[in-house]
């Protein structure tokens, strides 16, 4: 592998996100802490226990997940759609580096982006709420997988955009409400029966509960499932990327 | 050092933007392509640089192929694209390192200062993109080039938007890389750019590559001098044995104009000047010019253009 041109591309993103720290790393958490602020402390005060877990500590996995996905998916695709929009891509396309090497790069900076704004809500959670992660390596593979993903996922919009409104598009209307319905902030059980089967086909549903059954060792489904889909969809979206590369999507005349 | 053989690219609408180029660049050469809008010239050089799939035909860069051996090829290449593709907000510095590594190189803070300092940027290393002139965002676009070592460098109009004093310290640079042994391919409007770094000349049109000449014969071959003999008095008739040149009267009589192909060894102007003044009319003056690459180029471009006519 060439690691001196994965180490550049790398750099170079992780220097993008230093350089714009208040909007990449801060504003994501501080916003994600807000969710703490009114449901955990707020609202979460009204609501009993879940599976013997306080609202608010059940809501940590959710609001971590829905940050995990959704920064990874705007800052790989930004990554990527920045050379794209002012040009400079024409040097990547030039150099002597494979789509893999490429892939490392963007959607490796951008999932360590992600990991490290998850590791700060989480940091910042303890001050709100008392909770214990049950499973922690399983935790942080678990974070590790869905970073990566989603990141991958991100390249694949970042190529795909063509203006600064299509690279929000999918992550407003379909990632974000999908998150939102996928049981970040209640239990299935709480559901009537008719939405509890429509949340059923929602993948990040299982995604949430997956990562939340590695703090509490409880949620709404079984682990394998969560770890089976989210493998699933990393490989669905390599395949993506290496037909991008192969064919030349939008990147190549 | 780059040999392109049969190299078409053809879009789906059946636009040939290149057709059947075979060209070979020898190593160590200024090769200059020359040709209007739209003649392909960015093709080619896109589709050896790897930016644009071939359709068909072989590259070899090297003796590796462009596509097989990509990664060997490309890091052989430098390139310096037509407009500003700058990330605005990075510093000069930084962007240049980013280059470096991109092509698979290990940090040399040495080597990049050397290329800093070589076009004048060094004082601007930490400066944001943004922030400088046209000028010195095409020398920033150089450094990144350079910043790998590369052995081949492509300039896609290198000058175009740059103040006299720039260019001619562009060409410099050329002639500078030209002598540590850099090839250099280069695509320019400006015919005098050419005429001054080049060793070759390939001029395309419509996706051909309609001809590739040293420019000393590309000059011999299609300049043409011309004689401009300027009388005191009106003359009718052109003496018969200068009737042999393209020679013509001028409307007011006053001037006889003889055309030479500069190829033409036997043209004699001692000849010619005996031959006139038999005629026993006054001489005023005499001038000779002989035509410019751009001349050239443009009567080949014109020439090429005209057979098309008559052939559809």
């Amino acid at each position: 592998m060439n690691l001196n041109s994965v180490k550049a591309i790398y750099k170079f993103e992780m220097a993008r996100a230093l350089r714009t720290i208040m909007q990449s790393i801060l504003a994501p958490v501080l916003s994600t802490s807000l969710y703490f602020v009114v449901f955990g402390t707020a609202i979460g005060s009204k609501i009993s226990t879940i599976d013997t877990v306080s609202y608010g500590a059940f809501i940590i996995p959710g609001l971590v997940m829905l940050s995990v996905m959704t920064t990874s998916i705007n800052f790989a695709a930004f990554g990527i759609y920045l050379p794209k929009y002012n040009g400079s891509i024409f040097e990547l396309m030039s150099a002597p580096i494979s789509a893999y090497e490429i892939v490392i790069g963007y959607a490796g900076a951008a999932a360590s982006k992600s990991i490290l704004i998850s590791i700060l809500i989480l940091l910042i959670s303890t001050i709100f709420v008392d909770f214990y992660i049950k499973h922690p390596l399983l935790m942080l593979l678990l974070l590790a997988i869905t970073s990566i993903t989603f990141s991958l996922f991100g390249f694949i919009i970042g190529i795909w955009a063509t203006n600064f409104e299509k690279l929000q598009l999918i992550p407003l209307i379909i990632i974000t409400p999908l998150v939102f319905l996928g049981g970040s902030f209640y239990s299935i059980s709480m559901l009537p029966e008719l939405w509890q089967l429509v949340t059923k086909f929602n993948p990040i549903f299982y995604i949430i509960n997956g990562f939340r059954w590695s703090f509490f060792g409880t949620s709404d489904t079984d682990l394998f499932t969560s770890l089976s889909l989210i493998v699933i969809f990393l490989f669905i979206c390599l395949a993506i990327i290496g037909l991008i590369f192969k064919t030349g999507y939008r990147i190549k005349g | 050092m780059i040999s392109v053989k049969n190299l078409n690219k053809i879009y789906p609408d059946n636009f040939y933007a290149l057709s059947n180029i075979s060209l070979d660049i020898e190593q160590g050469e200024v090769f200059a392509l020359l040709g209007p809008n739209g003649a392909g010239k960015t093709t080619l050089i896109s589709s050896v640089c790897g930016l644009t799939k071939q359709t068909s035909g072989e590259i070899k860069v090297s003796n590796f192929d462009t596509i097989k051996d990509y990664k060997k090829t490309r890091s052989l290449i430098g390139l310096v694209p037509q407009e500003f593709p700058l990330e605005n907000y990075e510093s000069v510095l930084n962007t240049v390192n980013f280059s470096r590594g991109l092509f698979g190189k290990k940090p040399d803070e040495n080597h990049v200062k050397r290329v800093l300092q070589s076009l004048k940027l060094w004082d601007k290393k930490d400066s944001p993109i943004i922030t400088l002139s046209g000028g010195m965002k095409r020398r920033v676009l150089i450094a990144k080039a350079l910043s790998h070592n590369p052995k081949i460098l492509f300039l896609d109009e290198p000058t175009s938007g740059v103040d006299i004093q720039l260019r001619k310290e562009m060409w410099e640079m050329i002639l500078k890389l030209k002598r540590s042994g850099v090839t250099v391919i280069l695509t320019t409007h400006y015919i005098k750019e050419a005429e001054t770094i080049a060793d070759r000349i390939g001029i395309l049109n419509k996706g051909e590559l309609i001809l590739v000449e040293k420019k000393e014969n590309l000059i011999n071959k299609f300049g043409e001098k011309t004689i401009i003999i300027e009388f005191g008095e009106k003359i009718y008739k052109i003496p018969k044995q200068i009737k042999v040149f393209d020679s013509f009267i001028t409307d007011d009589n006053l001037c006889l104009v003889i055309k030479k192909l500069k190829n033409q060894k036997d043209i004699n102007i001692t000849n010619i000047i005996k031959v006139i003044s038999e005629l026993e009319i006054p001489i005023i003056d005499i001038k000779t010019g002989e035509s410019s690459l751009e001349d050239i180029f443009l009567d080949i471009i014109n020439e090429k253009m005209k057979s098309e006519f008559k052939f559809s």
